[in-house]
């Protein structure tokens, strides 16, 4: 037995036990997960990350949606995907995806969600602008601290009677009341001051707003009303007269640039491009659940007829196949959660598939071992020559499905098929992993095997399926 | 032992029949739905599927109703699972969200309560599905481009790299014909469409479509040396028999996986992995019983020829 062979069987043992104890142990210490420095930094975990298919979610692809001629700047995407995003976080849900795609489209993943049609209003959803009264007892200071951080508020805009009462109940919150709504707008620009100069944003109702904002601010007289951007509160002007003109003006010391910016955002939505929804996708959350459980049912009989399989057929050299293909499951699954690979539906069959051609090159070799002890050759050398010749055919069909996968996942990622690309990459992931399972960790084995019982081998031909 | 090279005018036969076979699914596919060889679904032309939970028993008409009464003229409902399951599958135009949420919200008043945490729906606008089209029939190109690439590569060495290339890529058009073929019978038979999936599957057996072949034709290479003044027929032979036992092992394996799948898996995976299925069956047979007669009749005779100038 020769040094090398120790060597390798050593390292592959801690490699396994490695590999087991990220795999199977549930938990990890913060040391060790911060450790995945290509991680994001909030969220490094050895954890499965579940696609949309498996834990049910969201897919909303959004388009820019800009008059024919005009262009879509990369600068104002980025702007469009930042709001978004803030929008969608907003909502307070595990770990959403907002990404640009190509030039033009934004897509939009958020797992698990219970209530999908409150999300796409969300995000569908231009500037809010709200006027409401706020809560009793709250002071001009607490108003304009408010202001300051720019602390989100809670309003009523969009609640149910039954969340109003449920949140009123609570002491801690400040519920406001939504009077009038960016909706009642008709249209909006700039204006200054006549008096200090400072830019304004003069606002107009339609007619139906502006009998509210009237009736509204002659029985508030002396009261403050507020402006609320986004759920943040721009100014708290002091209702000083009636108005009945549905005219009225947003103070908010703005540079003339932010006073305009504003008006814009009032009038077509605070996105810098208008965007619109262009496929959007939901999932009930117990359906992916229900296709985990059945894909990983498959998944153990699916592998059992193979371990028995290539036990049965190949025998002693079916056991070292088999061991290596236990190392070849463990390692996957190592990896998905290391690097960390998206679990979908089509990616779990991508798996499943690559443990059937994973056993592929162990068999190549194993034929010519088996003509090769046919031509009289002795145990040692048929291994080493199964190994060496069948090294070529092993390459190439190698490289041949590395090819295909290169090109699905390029299909998948030019628009948002994330589960073509699930499938490319576990069967990339799966198929370069076969290579060191089926030739390193079999052929250590093998060696092992052939050097502490070599003679018994030889003399019991059985046991090779010979 | 099968002779794989004698029985060659069977093997032609066979494969003449799944041929015609396979085009006539594709034709008949295309009669029926409007020129669609293949049932296109909304990834490529845009549109609405709705799969629906529903927590009891409900009639058919009755979906349907909904989705006229909120302007979809002819919706495709359909039965998925047994009875009891309770689900049905509704395909549409394109619809946008508050067309998708009025028309949950009026299933769940007028037919019964559609079970959200298990139920899905998708809509994809006709635009993107045309762009989807164009990445997929780029996808193919590359895919085939990549095989024949990966052929001459294989090949450079032999004497004759082209003809070895061109018998691989005639093996693969066939392999595809019937794969596309069976997938239109499903369309025909199941209403199986042709998705992102689909195409998944089908680059992948494109892929995978010459390994097989290659696999033989490096064997052959190898032998031709070795046993000189054998007739060329025999010593294809002689390689198809070594190396059967692999192609054949191997194909078992990645079935056995397949078929567990289409046994125990979820309903949503079974065309994609049915595709494969069949795709890698006949792609067994194609390289076994097309590719490897089809080089010995064309390389055969000027084989014979040079061995008998070699003796002279």
């Amino acid at each position: 037995m020769d040094r090398r062979t120790i060597v390798n069987f050593v390292l592959i043992l801690l490699l396994t036990a490695v590999a087991i104890y990220a795999v199977v142990w549930q938990q990890h210490p913060a040391w060790l997960t911060n450790l995945l420095f290509w991680q994001p930094a909030s969220s490094r975990n050895l954890d499965f990350q579940l696609g949309l298919d498996l834990q049910g979610g969201l897919q909303v692809l959004l388009v820019a949606d800009l008059p024919e001629g005009r262009a879509v700047d990369s600068q104002s995407m980025a702007t469009a995907r930042r709001i978004v995003e803030s929008r969608v976080n907003a909502l307070g849900l595990t770990e959403p995806v907002v990404q640009v795609q190509g030039s033009e489209r934004i897509v939009v993943e958020i797992p698990g969600i219970e209530d999908p049609a409150q999300a796409v209003d969300t995000i569908r959803e231009t500037a809010m602008l709200e006027f409401v009264t706020p809560p009793a007892g709250v002071t001009a200071e607490t108003l304009y601290t408010i202001r300051q951080l720019q602390m989100p508020i809670s309003t009523t805009y969009l609640m149910s009677e039954a969340e109003i009462q449920s949140v009123s109940a609570m002491t801690d919150v400040m519920l406001f009341q939504t009077e009038l709504t960016g909706g009642d707008l008709d249209s909006a620009y700039v204006v200054r001051d006549p008096n200090t100069s400072q830019p304004l944003v003069a606002i107009e109702f339609k007619s139906e707003g502006a009998a509210k904002f009237a009736s509204y601010t002659a029985s508030h007289v002396g009261e403050s009303l507020c402006i609320v951007l986004d759920k943040r509160i721009l100014s708290c002007p002091t209702i000083q007269t009636a108005i009945p003109s549905g005219k009225a003006t947003i103070e908010g010391s703005f540079t003339y640039e932010e006073a305009s910016q504003l008006a814009v955002q009032l009038q077509y939505g605070a996105l810098p491009i208008p965007l619109k929804i262009e496929s959007y996708k939901a999932i009930g959350p117990s359906l992916g659940a229900q296709s985990v459980e059945k894909s990983v049912r498959a998944g153990i009989v699916g592998l059992v007829v193979v371990f028995l399989f290539m036990l049965i057929y190949y025998r002693l050299n079916g056991l070292a196949a088999d061991l290596a293909l236990a190392l070849y499951v463990l390692l996957n699954l190592f990896l998905y959660k290391l690097v960390p690979v998206t679990m979908t539906l089509p990616g779990i069959a991508g798996f499943l598939l690559s443990v059937g051609m994973a056993v592929d090159a162990n068999i190549l070799v194993f034929e010519r071992m088996k003509e090769e002890l046919r031509h009289g050759r002795s145990l040692k050398r048929a291994a080493e020559a199964g190994f060496s010749r069948a090294w070529t055919s092993v390459r190439d069909s190698n490289l041949a499905t590395l090819l295909t996968c290169a090109i699905l996942y390029l299909f998948g990622n030019a628009f948002a098929a994330s589960l073509v690309k699930g499938f490319a990459i576990t069967l990339a992931i799966g198929t370069v992993i076969n290579l060191f399972t089926a030739i390193v960790v079999t052929r250590t084995f093998i060696r092992l095997a052939f050097s502490a019982a070599g003679e018994q081998i030889q003399k019991h031909a059985w046991l090779l399926g010979l | 032992m099968i002779n794989f090279v004698q029985n060659r005018r069977l093997f032609f036969t066979i494969a003449g029949i799944l041929i015609a076979l396979s085009l006539v699914a594709l034709l008949v596919s295309a009669i029926l739905f409007d020129g669609q060889a293949l049932r296109i679904s909304i990834d490529f032309k845009g549109g609405t599927l709705f799969v629906l939970h529903f927590d009891q028993t409900v009639e058919e008409s009755a979906i349907r109703q909904v989705f006229i009464d909120n302007g979809h003229t002819g919706p495709i409902v359909q039965r998925l699972g047994a009875a009891d399951d309770n689900t049905w599958q509704v395909r549409t135009r394109f619809a946008e969200t508050e067309e998708v949420q009025k028309i949950l919200d009026d299933l769940d008043t007028q037919v019964g309560l559609v079970n959200r945490t298990l139920s899905n729906w998708n809509t994809v606008e006709p635009t993107v599905g045309a762009e989807v089209a164009q990445y997929a029939a780029l996808a193919v190109l590359a895919a085939s481009a990549a095989v024949l690439a990966f052929i001459w590569f294989s090949f450079r060495r032999v004497p004759n790299p082209f003809r070895y290339g061109v018998v691989s890529i005639a093996a693969m058009l066939v392999n595809v014909v019937i794969t596309l073929g069976f997938y239109a019978l499903m369309g025909i038979l199941q209403g199986w469409e042709a998705d992102a999936l689909f195409l998944t599957a089908l680059l992948t057996v494109i892929g995978f479509s010459v390994q097989d072949v290659i696999v033989v034709f490096d064997r052959i290479r190898e032998n031709i040396p070795r046993h000189r003044g054998e007739p060329f027929e025999l010593i294809v032979n002689r390689s198809v028999l070594e190396t059967v036992h692999r192609s054949l092992a191997t194909q078992l394996n990645a079935m056995f996986v397949m078929v567990a799948i289409l046994l125990f898996g979820g309903t949503t995976i079974k065309p994609f992995i049915a595709v494969m299925l069949v795709g890698m069956l006949s792609e067994t047979f194609t390289s076994l019983c097309v590719a490897v007669p089809l080089l010995v009749v064309w390389e055969g005779r000027d084989h014979r020829h040079s061995f008998a100038r070699a003796t002279a």
